[in-house]
């Protein structure tokens, strides 16, 4: 029994040691970090982020409530028969003359027409034609006062004086220090023409948006057209200008018994698809800012009235295609196995020399391009190819039953094959090198035969290889596109070649992203299930 | 110290020096985006070559249209558009517009007018299919075919593709539905103005597959512009289709028993787009470009290095001999009377709304 282990042990200085220490490792903990910030910071700006980015679009879709927020507002409320009352198309005609002006209509378009084909060319031809509604209140107006014709006649009326005098100064300030001031709409007034207020305020940004002056714009056809639908209903407000507010007072006398246009007759008149039930569920469907839309399509689904359901048959292809990448992938990881190992056995156990030559060959076509190499096996494998005129001159297969081996899943597995096949080779290399060769000598003398000896010493020693050869194959075939693309024909193409087409041509980013999570997901599943089986610890790269 | 300041101060100079380098380096330098190959070598004697002389601009050629769409749209998302001219087809410049990535360019106004007095648009007349694509060339999918292996009858119709029996052996085809899709309603007994009437209902898309379905065993499907000329050279397929600029550079240049078959053969465009984005500095001076390089003249000098008709109609008549072989380029243009006796004119806006649909469809039908 000793006294010194009562109360903390203390330091030279009189703090307790174990606080000391702490500090003392966390400067330590400090330091190290900041060594290894930039790397760090340079992984997540250069590699983290720009993934979550990509997966993250596989579930976005703000553009249609973005694009068209007046009509995604009342959507939700139509119950999907026929086609929507008069409210819905007035909230259209709206949001569309805004995303015309800011160029937006198509491309909202292109992302519509992925869930329902032909919504591209409808709004590109509405676009051209919904600039219309409003023209007939505006001309009644600018008939009656020609206050309607000054430009600034629904900034100064819509908002405050404080915002006409600082949006007319931001127009004329310098350019670097334009940040234009943010619209202030007439309570009163605002209270009275809801409509009005938010479209102006909708043109205001735009005009802003392009650097101009809202007040020295033309006004939107559109504007007069809200004016004149809420003007019957509402009390003038008396705290605008007077002359507007005259000219109001005027406007409602002269617009008595107009009739203004009807927004459902115009959009019909562009196009009848307007009247088709199937646009507006699309639209009603696709309205959430986000969906799930993206993953059910790259598991073959849609979106339908009632929840998820299957696509037509001859729309079915990703579920085909996943598997199929996963049966050839692991074919190719086979294929290397059986290849690489004697060539790797034979690396570790050759004389230097040779081995040296060998470790060459291994590595040539390593160092040569991709394109190169697959274009030489559409050279060696095609049906008037090397092989085959080989094969026909020994006199094995006819003249006219020439071997198929290049467009379809063998041409794919042979180039690929051979592409990956370092990536086996070299790891287990690595690990035979470090296996000693008086082990099998051992394993011989005390009376194995010579398979008993492989079998039993060497080939559990060398299943580190195998291991990490087989996760480097697996993963990069898994995700090949260019090779399946070149010699795959059609039934040697991998997932990864679709989610090429949509990266690069089709522009479905969305769907690329959620095909490209999906295979990402999978990937992690079997390293997940490979850890559980073979253990990750059991997995060497090298020596 | 005196040594560290030294140095300090000489880098200090050395990297402002040079950044300001960069800097006017930039201002007398654009990127001009193409496809590479024969065809970029024909813009650059045409077009790059005299623009460099006259303005002392440093045209750098980068080769990715292939990707132009995609990556246009990543670079317009990162804030920092690095191209000054894309050269492009019209269906991706369309969908470019739609996507608010390309400009839109007032034809009369920023285009040259004809060298016979036309304005541009007149110039141009239906070839302008956007507002923001400005034709170069016109190219027409086509097929070519072996000489020596399509027995004593020689095809001159689109149908031969289909007819297995008469010549047998395998075609190539472009593994996409695009073109494919027409022919095979054409050859299957539709009118000619009625395929995409016909291609808008499932039957017809159905109809359209059965006919591909009777040829599906003797295809090979391509997706790079130089797979059929390969092909064809090898002897691996009978006839295939592709640009006719291809089949020119197989059949005059290399020399090979190839023959073009010049029926039912689909017109298309190339031109170029200027990116959304760039700098008003910028903006003008690739609008200068393009003004310069789509002139009467300058559209008809590329007909002098490569077999695709300049999109004006006033550059027809100027259109002279190869500038290697010497031999007369018109009979080989897409446009010449002769080779359009019966050609098929594809529909952009259609295929803008059905492309997504139908690629789908057709992927399905391939892989079964």
């Amino acid at each position: 029994m000793s006294d010194t282990t009562t109360g903390p042990v203390l330091a030279a200085d009189g703090r307790p040691l174990k606080a000391s220490l702490n500090r003392a490792l966390r400067r330590q903990k400090l330091r190290a970090m900041m060594l290894i910030a930039p790397l760090l910071i340079f992984i997540l700006v250069s590699f983290v982020m720009p993934i979550a980015d990509m997966l993250f679009r596989s579930v976005e879709n703000q553009i249609v409530s973005d694009t068209l927020p007046r009509t995604t507002a009342l959507l939700p409320d139509w119950d999907g028969e026929g086609a929507p009352d008069d409210m819905i198309y007035e909230a259209l005609a709206r949001d569309l003359a805004v995303a015309v002006e800011a160029k937006a209509h198509t491309r909202l378009g292109s992302r519509l027409n992925y869930e329902r084909t032909g919504i591209s060319s409808l709004l590109r031809k509405t676009g051209r034609g919904v600039d219309e509604i409003g023209e007939t209140p505006q001309d009644v107006l600018e008939g009656v006062n020609d206050i309607w014709k000054d430009r600034d006649a629904f900034g100064r009326l819509i908002g405050t004086s404080e915002w006409v005098d600082a949006i007319n100064a931001w127009d004329g300030e310098d350019s670097s220090t334009r940040i234009a001031p943010e619209f202030n709409a007439n309570s009163s007034f605002a209270e009275q023409f809801p409509g009005t207020t938010s479209l102006y305020a909708s043109y205001v940004l735009q005009s802003v948006s392009e650097e101009d002056n809202p007040l020295g714009e033309k006004p939107w056809p559109i504007l007069f057209h809200v004016l004149a639908q809420e003007l019957p209903s509402a009390t003038p407000p008396s705290d605008v200008p007077e002359e507007l507010a005259l000219a109001l007072r005027e406007a409602a006398t002269a617009l008595d018994g107009v009739v203004l246009d009807d927004p459902r007759a115009v959009f019909l008149d562009i196009d009848d698809d307007w009247g088709d039930q199937g646009v507006w569920t699309t639209i009603q469907t696709y309205g959430p800012a986000y969906t799930n839309g993206y993953f059910l399509n790259s598991i073959d689904m849609q979106k339908g009235l009632d929840g998820p359901e299957w696509r037509p048959e001859n729309e079915q292809i990703y579920i085909v295609l996943f598997i199929r990448t996963m049966i050839m992938s692991l074919t190719i990881m086979g294929m290397c196995v059986l290849l690489g190992y004697p060539i790797a056995w034979l690396l570790a156990n050759l004389p230097d020399r040779k081995a040296n030559m060998l470790m060459i060959l291994v590595l040539l076509p390593f160092w040569t391009s991709l394109l190169v190499r697959t274009s030489a096996w559409k050279v060696l494998l095609q049906q008037q190819g090397v092989i085959n005129d080989v094969l026909v001159w020994i006199g094995i297969v006819a003249d006219d039953g020439r071997l198929q081996l290049i467009n379809n899943q063998t041409g794919t597995i042979i180039a690929m094959t051979h592409i990956l096949l370092p990536f086996m080779i070299l790891p287990l290399y690595s690990v035979m090198k470090t296996i000693p060769p008086s082990y099998l000598r051992a394993a011989k003398s005390l009376g194995a035969t010579n398979w008993t000896a492989f079998w039993r010493v060497y080939f559990p020693q060398s299943v580190p290889g195998i291991g990490a050869g087989c996760i480097l194959v697996f993963i990069l075939s898994i995700g090949y596109y260019i090779t399946p693309e070149l010699v795959g024909g059609t039934k040697g193409v991998f997932i990864s070649n679709r989610i090429a087409y949509h990266i690069s041509s089709s522009l479905n980013w969305g769907l690329a992203a959620a095909l490209g999570t999906i295979l990402l997901a999978v990937v992690m599943l079997l390293y997940w299930m490979y850890d559980k089986i073979v253990g990750i610890d059991n997995v060497k790269l090298g020596g | 110290m005196k040594t560290t300041m030294k140095l300090m101060a000489t880098t200090c100079l050395t990297l402002t020096a040079t950044l300001a380098v960069a800097e006017s380096h930039m201002a007398d330098e654009m990127t001009i985006v193409s496809w590479g190959g024969a065809y970029s070598a024909s813009q650059n004697n045409a077009y790059h070559m005299p623009y460099s002389e006259m303005t002392g601009v440093n045209i750098i050629n980068d080769e990715s249209s292939a990707e132009a769409v995609a990556k246009l749209r990543a670079m317009n998302e990162a804030g920092n558009v690095t191209w000054d001219v894309v050269d492009v087809v019209a269906s991706d410049a369309i969908r470019l517009c739609d996507e608010g990535l390309a400009l839109e360019i007032d034809f009369d106004e920023q285009l040259a007018p004809g060298d016979d007095g036309s304005t541009a648009s007149d110039d141009f007349g239906d070839l302008l299919v956007s507002d923001c694509f400005i034709p170069q060339i016109v190219y027409s999918t086509t097929f070519g075919y072996r000489t020596d292996l399509v027995g004593d009858t020689a095809p001159t119709d689109i149908c031969a593709v289909f007819d297995t029996e008469t010549y047998p052996g395998m075609r190539s085809l472009e593994k996409r539905p695009i073109n494919n899709m027409e022919w095979a309603l054409l050859c299957d007994g539709v009118a000619k103005d009625d395929v995409y009437d016909v291609l808008e209902t499932e039957e017809g898309q159905a109809q359209a597959f059965a006919k591909l379905d009777t040829i599906k065993d003797s295809v090979i499907w391509w997706s790079a512009g130089a797979d059929t000329p390969q092909l064809l050279a090898d002897g691996e397929v009978v006839m295939g289709s592709t640009y006719n600029g291809r089949l020119f550079a197989l059949i005059e240049e290399q020399d090979q028993p190839v023959a073009m078959l010049w029926d039912a053969q689909v017109f298309d465009l190339g031109g170029w787009i200027i990116p959304t984005g760039l700098s008003p500095e910028r903006e003008a001076r690739a609008l200068d470009y393009v003004r310069f390089a789509t002139d009467t003249q300058r559209l008809a000098d590329q007909a002098k290095y490569i077999s695709y008709g300049p999109a004006r109609a006033s550059s027809a008549p100027l259109v002279g001999n190869h500038a290697e072989l010497g031999i007369d380029m018109a009979p080989h243009m897409p446009t010449d009377p002769a080779n359009a006796e019966n050609t098929f004119l594809y529909n952009y806006e259609w295929w803008a709304d059905y492309r997504d649909d139908l690629d789908a469809k057709f992927q399905v039908w391939l892989s079964q």
